[in-house]
């Protein structure tokens, strides 16, 4: 096949992922009369939205007093002062109208004996501005992403979206003069690559949390849209910000909810020594997580970790009794019944810190544009492409994201950009040229793997990519270890580039995807830890052992990474919210 | 493990799902216990693959049992071969 008999598609609008974000996007696109074309590595429904379970926050006031400026203050604060006030501000507005349309779409949201939406306390939530527990989290039962995904899809197929399902998309095509134009994209089934131009294309691909060995992500998590703005030259904000839970199951990943160490769980070492003891006499086990998750690291890192390979401890609940388990914790225990065939009744689980959201992304505004600093403006829109969604940063999270505020944040700014992207198509209405380099490049990107001979293989170099983060870049970040990793990611990058697959057919070449896959992770991986070893400080989920306090005079400022010469960059944090005086940083004190 | 012809593709990339817990039973499926099932019950598989995530979630944790006798000693199968 040759780049000019590729057959080419034409749309209004493309959408790259079929989660929450980009689902709620092409909803509003269609009902606008635009052309939507949603392209997704796996059947729509089966994206990672479908995993968040806990629900989205929204000041309806159902259960206790609240409203959306008590919201905003608890999400200033969960972000260390790192999120953008005006976003945030438009986010906790704009909860209750996207709680409702959902309810409109047919989300079935558990309710209240009068009827009304019922409401969760979650961590982090308050009432006045840092008073007494909020419960503002609305939900589906314990499947409220499952719920509002297939409500979106069917949605969509009601209104006409057009789905390329188990399409993979390669790279971002622009014009000549940067305006992003659509993607290449190839079928998985059959190999067959298509061109497809649009005048706007959304970016909603979720996170990263394949990056690390432990994860509570699923595998489609592999960061393909960061990576592809990052080639096609967008710098990534905030990627050294990643959330992790201390307790994972060791070499799964799943997580095992703090609830588990709340009803008397505690953790041991191999001396079978209760550890938290050392590290935090007072809290014990209910020390915050970034303390937990520091301190198994710790005893794995001097020798004192379980099991042959001596890389986890143990979480002991078995001293609770079987009927305290099965009352209060029968998903923990049906978890390690299927998972490691142990029951948590008898025996301890064996846990390990778990990465679990991507706090950073591809920059935007609070209509999905992406911006990018040009000379002395920080943010400069790209004609034609947005993001929303974990693999965007808006930022609402800043250097934390608070329980519930994930859902939010897709539904929010996925409405958001489509509403921007509807006014754009009324002021651009015809397609542009498309620039024949750039068609080339993402050809060439995809057909590199066509390369036969002696390499390393893919998931060799995967895997010691993910033990290089989970290493360098996870929990414990020194100097020392942060630029440890820079050279070991660096050395692992050089590495793929003379990686080989053996398989070279063209229909359900998925050894390709995987390939592509690990390409992206290791850009993200690069932006990441980069990104990490820069930042002197400890803010959110950035804790530094070198730099233990959070440094407001130098560091409250967003950080951003250009793969070109891994350089980086920082703009100001937007304090001043839309409508609200802003929330100065204090102490974030729980 | 499964030789990698096409139709074996498909059916791993059928087992990407949009939660880690599935990816981990699916796969390790595939990967230990995959040639040992009948034809019978790998047409049952690939029924079951078009189940929503949370349906096969809750079938694989226990959570619910199916009514189909096939569908629910397959699950068994499927979840004995994560512990094998």
């Amino acid at each position: 096949m040759t780049i000019n008999s590729i057959q080419t598609r034409r749309f209004d609008t493309l959408i790259i992922g079929a989660g929450g974000g980009g689902l709620r996007a092409a909803l509003q696109l269609a009902e606008a009369d635009a052309s939507v074309a949603v392209v997704s590595k796996v059947f729509p429904t089966r994206s990672h939205t479908v995993a968040a379970q806990g629900g989205m926050n929204a000041a309806l006031a159902n259960v206790l007093p609240d409203n959306w400026h008590w919201h905003m203050f608890d999400t200033v604060k969960g972000s260390d002062y790192l999120g953008d006030q005006d976003a945030i501000e438009y986010m906790c507005r704009a909860a209750p109208k996207v709680v409702y349309e959902l309810e409109h779409f047919g989300v079935p949201f558990s309710r209240l004996d009068n009827g009304r939406i019922y409401q969760r306390p979650f961590g982090g939530q308050s009432q006045n501005f840092g008073g007494e527990q909020a419960a503002r989290t609305c939900a589906a039962a314990d499947r409220t992403g499952h719920a509002i995904l297939h409500s979106l899809y069917q949605q969509n197929i009601r209104a006409r979206t057009h789905f390329f399902d188990e399409y993979f998309a390669v790279d971002l095509l622009k014009d000549d003069e940067g305006n992003v134009l659509g993607a290449f994209v190839f079928d998985i089934h059959t190999g067959e690559e298509i061109i497809i131009e649009a005048k706007t294309t959304l970016i909603a691909t979720g996170g990263a949390g394949q990056l690390f060995r432990t994860t509570t992500n699923a595998l489609i998590n592999t960061g393909d849209g960061m990576a592809m703005a990052l080639r096609a030259g967008v710098p990534l904000q905030d990627m050294e910000f990643f959330q992790f839970h201390p307790t994972g199951i060791a070499g799964r990943g799943m997580l095992i909810t703090e609830g588990a160490r709340g009803e008397g769980g505690y953790l041991v070492n191999a001396m079978g020594e209760r550890l938290m003891e050392r590290y935090a006499p007072k809290a014990k086990d209910l020390a915050s997580r970034d303390v937990v998750s520091r301190a198994i690291y710790t005893e794995v890192k001097e020798g004192r970790g379980c099991g042959p390979n001596k890389d986890h401890v143990m979480l002991k609940l078995d001293h609770l009794g079987e009927d305290v388990l099965q009352k209060r914790l029968p998903g923990i225990r049906q978890t390690c019944i299927t998972f490691l065939g142990i029951d948590p009744a008898e025996q301890a689980i064996p846990v390990y810190p778990t990465a679990h959201y991507t706090m950073g992304g591809i920059p935007t505004d609070r209509y999905g544009q992406v911006v990018v600093p040009v000379k002395d403006t920080p943010e400069e829109p790209v004609n034609g492409l947005y993001a929303a969604g974990e693999c965007a940063c808006v930022s609402v999270h800043g250097a934390n994201r608070l329980g519930g505020n994930s859902l939010l944040d897709i539904l929010v700014f996925g409405r958001s950009a489509a509403n921007h992207i509807i006014g754009y198509l009324k002021e651009n209405r015809y397609h542009r040229p498309m620039n024949e380099a750039s068609v080339e490049k993402a050809w060439q990107r995809l057909h590199r793997w066509d390369k036969t001979g002696e390499g390393e293989s893919v998931e060799r170099i995967r895997a010691d990519l993910k033990k290089s983060m989970e290493d360098n870049c996870g929990v414990f970040r020194t100097q020392e270890v942060l630029d440890n990793g820079i050279k070991e990611v660096s050395a692992i990058a050089e590495r793929l580039k003379e990686a080989r697959i053996s398989d070279h057919t063209g229909m359900f070449n998925t050894a390709r995807v995987e390939a592509l896959e690990l390409e992206n992770l290791m850009d993200v991986a690069l932006a990441t830890v980069y990104s990490a070893s820069a930042r002197t400080e400890s803010r959110g989920a950035h804790s530094r052992i070198d730099y233990p306090e959070r440094d407001d005079k130098n560091w409250m400022k967003h950080s951003l990474y250009s793969s070109e010469g891994r350089k980086l960059d920082y703009k100001p944090v937007r304090t001043k919210p839309m409508s609200v005086t802003s929330f100065p940083p204090r102490p974030r004190v729980y | 493990m499964m030789p990698a012809s096409s139709d074996d593709s498909a059916l791993r990339w059928r087992c990407r799902r949009g939660m880690l817990e599935l990816d981990i039973i699916l796969n390790e499926f595939l990967d230990k216990s995959y040639n040992t099932i009948s034809d019978e019950q790998r047409c049952l598989l690939d029924q079951m693959l078009d189940y929503p995530d949370q349906l096969l979630f809750d079938l694989f944790l226990a959570n619910i049992q199916s009514s189909d006798k096939g569908i629910s000693e397959l699950v068994t199968t499927i979840r004995q071969s994560l512990t094998a």
